[in-house]
């Protein structure tokens, strides 16, 4: 038999989820974009471990 | 079974219970000063850098806000403006507002670490520390100057800001530093003065409990006075201008008259009109604050798209 008593608790939890969901996604973005200005802000790197290479930087120039 | 049932459902906290326990207003102001502290400073900030930054400056003002919530749980159930609460309302359990308080601040300080640098996570950690340890558990049931001292920790934000920036602080971060400290004791006297009964009600030793009002009527002169000329020796710096000077001769003319009215009456007088004068100089000191910063950023702008201006 399912249960589907709707109490006032449940509109409690729900806003608190959906609360620290949205948060959560928000912080997700954050980290993301600061993560990519910080490496690119770095200038030469490579993508497998974004260590800047100053022998990229002379090959460009 | 059945009663403890209740009990847990009732405790059950809502979103909007964990916001409240940051304390949204005071963050709001935490966050103004500090965009202003970023903003004004001589060196560019990367706009996801500064963003990044004032969010991990907020949530840090919020931990701190949680963490006293946590300490001051028992004399916030006894004042009538904060017994709404989430934790003396029940609906949050001291130890999640401690949980939450030690998390976000750790959080906080170690992102604001990588985000700007050491010195900007430094100064936040210091404040953290300043309002939720220093002002929040020994200063306020302790000395009625719990409010000076306790001031220098919403004063830390703009500072913060120009760190995240400059990497460094300067005569310009300590000058907004100052102004937030010498505003803040005749801003929260002027509102205990009309805000009778409550301090008393809690046993926090305000001043105006401790020494009486005649005394914190003279205090409130003497700070208004002391802060005037940092008002204006700010605009006097690399961050002031045109409109910041204008601002500051108007707020500090205004709030100096109001300060001297305040403090040339006496209990009967203010009783008798319903503390009229009081309620205007918290008024004025609201907007004190908020004109100083907004007309440092006006500058900050003008100097910016104006060039020759200054």
């Amino acid at each position: 038999m399912a249960i589907k008593a709707e109490h006032e608790i449940h509109r409690r939890r729900l806003s608190r989820n959906v609360g620290v969901g949205l948060v959560l996604a928000a912080f997700v973005v954050l980290m993301f974009g600061l993560s990519v200005v910080k490496i690119k802000s770095l200038g030469a790197t490579q993508g497998f471990d974004h260590v800047v290479r100053p022998e990229m930087i002379e090959t460009a120039q | 079974m059945t009663d403890t049932n209740v009990t847990t459902f009732e405790r059950e906290a809502g979103f909007g219970d964990y916001v409240a326990l940051l304390k949204p207003r005071v963050m709001s102001l935490v966050v103004f000063t500090a965009l202003v502290g970023l903003l004004v400073a001589p060196v560019a900030v990367h706009p996801v850098v500064a963003l990044s930054s004032i969010v991990f400056i907020a949530v840090g003002a919020g931990a701190s806000g949680a963490l006293n919530m946590w300490w001051d749980a028992d004399i916030d159930a006894v004042m009538r403006r904060t017994s709404r609460r989430p934790i003396p309302a029940g609906r949050v359990a001291p130890d999640e507002a401690l949980a939450i308080g030690v998390a976000l601040s750790g959080l906080s300080v170690t992102l604001l670490a990588l985000a700007a640098n050491l010195l900007a996570a430094g100064l936040l950690a210091f404040t953290i520390f300043f309002y939720a340890v220093v002002y929040s558990m020994w200063l306020k049931r302790w000395t009625p100057q719990n409010i000076v001292i306790g001031g220098a920790a919403g004063a830390f934000p703009p500072v913060i800001g120009w760190a995240v920036a400059t990497g460094g602080v300067s005569v310009e971060a300590v000058l907004m530093f100052a102004l937030i400290f010498m505003w803040t004791p005749p801003h929260f006297w002027a509102l205990a003065l009309f805000m009778r009964g409550d301090y008393d009600a809690a046993g926090v030793p305000m001043l105006t409990v401790t020494h009486g009002r005649r005394v914190t009527r003279n205090h409130i002169l003497a700070y208004t006075v002391l802060l005037v000329p940092v008002a204006l020796g700010l605009g006097l710096t690399g961050i002031g201008g045109p409109v910041y000077l204008a601002t500051a001769l108007v707020m500090n003319a205004l709030f100096l008259s109001g300060a001297v009215t305040v403090w040339r009456r006496d209990e009967t007088a203010a009783e008798a009109d319903g503390y009229r004068a009081e309620k205007r100089l918290f008024r004025v000191s609201l907007y004190y604050l908020f004109a100083h910063f907004s007309a440092l950023l006006a500058d900050a702008v003008l100097r910016a798209y104006v060039p020759g201006l200054w």
